[in-house]
């Protein structure tokens, strides 16, 4: 199984996969912890269905480079839906809720009508689920992960202090004089641009899974704020590894490999937080 | 000169007036009690007090040098914080956040202040400690020790006793009176007429009438009065 495993590493492009996967869970577990606190958790799922719906017009209007028109539009998606959540006529989750069905099915509709792959079945499945596009991973592609995987990590390192204090207590933050709107708006945008990058790992559909199951786990055994972000972080990187190694050697799906392994990981951190207490 | 004066304040949420035309002061050492029924705006007035909302009109003047960001404000707990993982240490440093500007981590002084602070409440010992896993009096120790961070001078209080036990919140006002003897002026939301009474300074009484002024004269006043026989009332049946 280890023969089969290194013969696999010797190409390139499963080298890039593993490259690019770590990164994206790296960044997707930061923030997942202020996201699961702060009642967002839901923002990844409807964001991530934007982010299908804007793949769709991209793939319409025949760009190359469909990031052009994927990121501004998921990442306008994000600071809407954070307005919104403030706004007492749509409750923050019946908008989401909104925003994420029309993505999803304007997005289906365009590539039904405009498709001209022979498999459009097979296409809109690959970009829900994730699939083949992460073996296909260029140089570039690599090159692209880990600049913004960078910034994503930088920033949160940065504004680390004042993430966790507006996270715990927005009204607390705002009198003292912290711009909780500049932070939210921050986390917002970053957890638009994390759910376009990991779209080509997981797929939209099972990207916030990415985002929450790292979080949720850690906050399972963990009582420090420190401590649950070190261990989400861990514990996601080891999760996507693990996961892709798997479905190398036993062919399965990427995406719901990776997602299946998080949802282990949580179930065994529930039972040891059931033993810390 | 007064710490706050406010003027003519009017005030509301969602183009709702609650509010008009509010005159009163706060000088150093004071300790204000704000009482009125639920709805009359309590809490609208501490938001506007702490620059969390407009005003619809009037004015607020910070007087001595102190700026509205150096109001230590303890708030009601939200819902949020009930299982938030999060240690006290982490808690109460985070109330040094304003000195820190746009400086990413904390200093060495920002960290001894939050371990003075942590003594101060009683805290120390629970430093480490889950702040979920905690009483609801120590929560609100922990969160009076990160108000402590942010101010020098001031604290305003969201009724610091709701949900507390008799002993716990007997406790709370002492603490409350104690740092106010060291000189730290208090403003507090309350519901409970009788400790107002009790530790006050001044009362302020938000209902259709306004009242403003001395504890003595409040309970010499028939607003007062009536509010104090109406809790006593309530508190015997």
């Amino acid at each position: 199984m280890l023969d089969k495993l290194i013969e696999y590493l010797q190409f390139p492009f499963v080298r890039y996969a593993l490259i690019v996967g770590i990164l994206i869970a790296l960044c997707s577990s930061l923030l997942g912890v202020s996201l699961v606190l702060k009642r967002f958790s839901f923002i990844g799922d409807g964001l991530s269905h934007v982010a299908f719906g804007a793949m769709a017009i991209a793939s319409v209007l025949k760009v190359t480079n469909q990031m052009i028109i994927i990121m501004p539009l998921t990442i306008l998606s994000a600071v809407l839906l954070l307005r919104t959540g403030r706004n007492a006529k749509i409750r923050g989750d019946a908008a989401i809720a909104m925003i994420s069905v029309s993505a999803l099915a304007l997005g289906y509709l365009l590539m039904n009508i405009f498709s001209t792959s022979s498999n459009l079945s097979g296409d809109v499945c690959s970009t829900l689920f994730g699939s083949t596009s992460m073996l296909t991973l260029t140089h570039t592609d690599v090159v692209v992960c880990s600049v913004i995987s960078a910034i994503v990590i930088a920033l949160f390192l940065l504004f680390y202090n004042k993430i966790f204090a507006v996270t715990f207590d927005e009204s607390f933050a705002t009198a003292v004089g912290t711009r909780s709107n500049r932070y939210n708006l921050l986390l917002a945008v970053i957890i638009a641009v994390i759910i376009v990058l990991a779209m080509n790992l997981v797929g939209s559909l099972l990207i916030s899974a990415l985002v929450i199951f790292p979080a949720l786990s850690a906050m399972r055994v963990f009582k420090s704020f420190k401590s649950v972000t070190v261990f989400s972080a861990v514990i996601s990187v080891i999760c996507a590894v693990a996961g892709m190694v798997i479905s190398i050697l036993a062919g399965t799906p990427v995406g719901a490999t990776i997602v299946a392994t998080d949802a282990a990981a949580f179930l065994m951190c529930t039972i040891a937080g059931a033993f810390v207490k | 000169m007064p710490l706050i004066e406010v003027k003519n304040l009017t005030l509301g949420y969602e183009n709702r007036t609650v509010i008009e035309d509010l005159n009163f002061s706060v000088d150093e050492g004071d300790y204000l009690c704000i009482v009125g029924e639920n709805g009359s705006g309590k809490s609208t007035l501490m938001k506007t007090l702490l620059g969390l909302q407009k005003p619809f009109g009037g004015e607020i003047i910070f007087g001595d040098g102190l700026d509205r960001r150096e109001i230590g404000y303890l708030p009601q707990q939200t819902i949020v914080q009930k299982d938030f993982p999060a240690s006290v240490r982490e808690i109460v440093l985070s109330g040094c956040q304003s000195r820190c500007g746009l400086r990413p981590f904390y200093n060495r002084d920002e960290k001894l202040l939050a371990e003075k602070n942590m003594e101060r409440m009683g805290i120390k010992e629970f430093a480490k400690r889950c702040y979920r896993d905690l009483s609801g009096g120590q929560q609100q120790r922990v969160l009076l020790a990160r108000a402590l961070c942010a101010t020098r001078k001031i604290l305003l209080l969201d009724e610091p006793v709701s949900g507390l036990d008799p002993m716990v919140t007997a406790e709370m006002y002492e603490l409350i009176r104690s740092l106010n003897k060291e000189g730290i002026t208090i403003i507090m939301i309350s519901h409970d007429i009788s400790s107002t009474v009790c530790y006050a300074s001044k009362v302020l009484h938000i209902s259709r009438k306004i009242f403003f002024g001395t504890k003595e004269d409040y309970l010499k006043s028939d607003i007062g009065k009536l509010f104090i026989m109406r809790e006593e009332d309530g508190a015997d049946a």
